[in-house]
């Protein structure tokens, strides 16, 4: 089964040479089982859009190896992990008034030759990814007129229509409605497939997902369940922030509630 | 994604440039009816029918206009290809097929010629020498632009407006303290014109531009997802540079050939692109054969305007899309 392995991995970003330490990674080891949804956490800086980069093939680490299906990333061709890896980011193609089935249909570059043109299966995908997002029927609308959710479930039905077997989210739920975050993450959680996803809401990483990372200064500082992770120690430690740690009264998953000095 | 509307579209403008092409025949300082264009037309072509018009008439159509058509329908469809995909593989709309550096090297080689060099191989000096000069600019733009192997689209915009003012301050320099009469040869170059149109000089623009749309309708996926995001275009499977690379070396090549047969032409690479994307969407598949006919359905009408509004001159066709163009797109902004 397919899973991810990130296995001590170093970076640190180019051409800032003097001392630079945020966004840098130092030997971050990280595992994604088949059909596990993994979150990452961690303080702003603290290098969580450096791993999923590394992760998805767009940097390159200085050290250590990223594993898909046993296979290292980097000696593999991009294309072959774009077959294998979707990924769900903030850039949005706002610009030039691309339609929404056009953007859905960018899934399907990686598994495409020179000349290759839509075939009935592809268009298939297409409506299905859109379907599974609730957004079958707005296939002729401008992206750039939707709104920031329904944006970020065009992204992901582009990721979809990839047919990968592993997806990665940076930060999947930001300037979301608490509505949509709900609906994105429970959709995401639904779909079985291996996940990988940043997410800055710590009680939303609570509730969806399986296993958590918390990431700090580059390096991996916890990981397991979020009972075993989300302690008041660790928040404190990392995020310098007190807060009050219970269980949610409905659904049994950790429940952080943040105490604010008068 | 072929629907019916968009086939129709297309077919609707490829029959509307046939007709514009053969109708423009007719203008110019010496008006030809139409129906003496087509029976011309014809005879030449494929040897149809009786020769009753005046030889004059023949050499006009057959000899000047013609060439000179097919020249602006060509130009016209290139300028408008390069801006569309310059465009999409700098995120920015006001890219521009003369940004890049090219038609400023092109520049400096034919004042240099004009100036200095005389034509020493006949007709074809000119546009040898503005090729070489549009071949020199790309390198260096290229040169100074990759940094690490790396080859960032805002750089290479801003390498390429960088080496265009340098490369017109030298000409600008050399045609303020020359000749002046060379001087004005070179300002009708640099202000674009089709008048150099022959036969002979047919073949190569029109090899480029078929080409070059081959190479970048094959492209057409890459191209959606460069417009994208270049985070976007990887995690796609894309390797973003190579594929901006290629872009930018077609691009140039292509600009270089048309600019130095037709010299500086502005405004249709840049609003081509705009009109072409209201109609059909930003899919390449779709936009790119949409420029195309819009381009050359452009130009072939405005060379149309350029020989008639001052004729017996002709008006410097670069100063007519400009004026044209702009006064478009300003109308159809303000539609909007």
């Amino acid at each position: 089964m397919t899973a991810l392995n990130l296995h001590h991995l170093a970076w640190s970003p180019l051409g800032h040479g003097h001392c630079h330490h945020q966004f840098q990674l130092r030997d971050a080891s990280l595992r994604v089982g088949a059909g596990e949804f993994v979150g990452l956490i961690g303080p702003n800086g603290s290098g969580k859009t450096s791993l999923l980069r590394c992760a998805y093939r767009f940097s390159k680490p200085a050290a250590g190896e990223v594993l898909l299906d046993h296979q290292n990333v980097w000696k593999q061709s991009s294309r072959w992990c774009a077959q294998r890896i979707a990924v769900v980011l903030q850039e949005f193609p706002d610009a030039f008034g691309l339609r929404v089935d056009e953007v859905v249909a960018m899934g399907r570059t990686p598994h495409k030759g020179l000349f290759d043109g839509d075939t009935r299966h592809d268009r298939q995908l297409i409506e299905q990814a859109l379907e599974s997002v609730g957004l079958l029927g707005f296939e002729d609308h401008a992206f750039a007129t939707l709104s920031g959710g329904e944006k970020q479930r065009v992204i992901l039905a582009r990721a979809l229509a990839q047919q990968p077997q592993l997806l990665i989210l940076d930060e999947p739920t930001n300037h979301l409605d608490p509505r949509y975050q709900l609906e994105l993450l429970g959709l995401v959680k639904r779909l079985n497939i291996g996940t990988l996803a940043s997410i800055h809401d710590l009680n939303l990483a609570a509730a969806f997902c399986d296993r958590l990372y918390v990431i700090n200064h580059g390096q991996i500082v916890a990981s397991g369940t979020p009972h075993e992770v989300l302690t008041a120690e660790l928040l404190r430690e990392v995020f310098g922030v007190e807060a009050l740690i219970d269980t949610h009264p409905l659904s049994g998953y950790p429940r952080i509630t943040w105490i604010t000095q008068p | 994604m072929i629907d019916r509307r968009y086939a129709l579209l297309l077919s609707a403008l490829g029959g509307l440039l046939l007709i514009s092409c053969v109708i423009s025949l007719g203008f110019g300082s010496a008006r030809v009816p139409v129906d003496v264009v087509w029976r011309i037309l014809l005879h030449k072509a494929l040897g149809i029918g009786e020769a009753n018009w005046s030889a004059g008439q023949e050499h006009i159509v057959w000899l000047i206009r013609v060439p000179r058509m097919l020249l602006g329908a060509l130009v016209g469809a290139g300028l408008a290809l390069i801006g569309a995909v310059l465009q999409a593989v700098t995120r920015n709309p006001l890219a521009d097929p003369h940004l890049l550096g090219v038609t400023s090297g092109a520049t400096l080689g034919a004042v240099i010629v004009v100036l200095h060099v005389g034509e020493v191989i006949g007709l074809l000096t000119l546009p040898t020498a503005a090729f070489i000069g549009a071949l020199l600019s790309m390198l260096v733009v290229l040169a100074v632009a990759s940094r690490n192997g790396r080859l960032e689209s805002d750089r290479l915009l801003l390498c390429g407006v960088a080496v265009s003012f340098v490369m017109m301050a030298v000409a600008n320099l050399l045609l303020f303290m020359g000749d002046h009469r060379a001087a004005s040869a070179v300002m009708f170059w640099m202000l674009g014109g089709l008048g150099l149109a022959r036969w002979e000089l047919l073949a190569i623009p029109t090899v480029t531009v078929l080409l070059g749309l081959v190479l970048l309708l094959g492209m057409a996926r890459p191209l959606n997802a460069l417009m994208s995001g270049e985070q976007t275009a990887v995690t796609l499977g894309l390797n973003a540079r190579n594929v901006r690379l290629k872009v930018f070396l077609i691009a140039s090549l292509m600009t270089g050939v048309l600019v130095s047969i037709s010299g500086s032409i502005g405004f249709v690479g840049l609003m081509v692109p705009h009109i072409a994307r209201r109609l059909v969407g930003a899919e390449h598949r779709r936009v790119l054969p949409v420029c195309v006919l819009l381009g050359s359905l452009f130009l072939v009408w405005v060379d149309v305007a350029a020989r008639t509004l001052i004729a017996p001159e002709d008006l410097p066709i670069g100063v007519a899309t400009a004026a044209i163009g702009g006064l478009f797109f300003i109308g159809l902004m303000r539609k909007r």
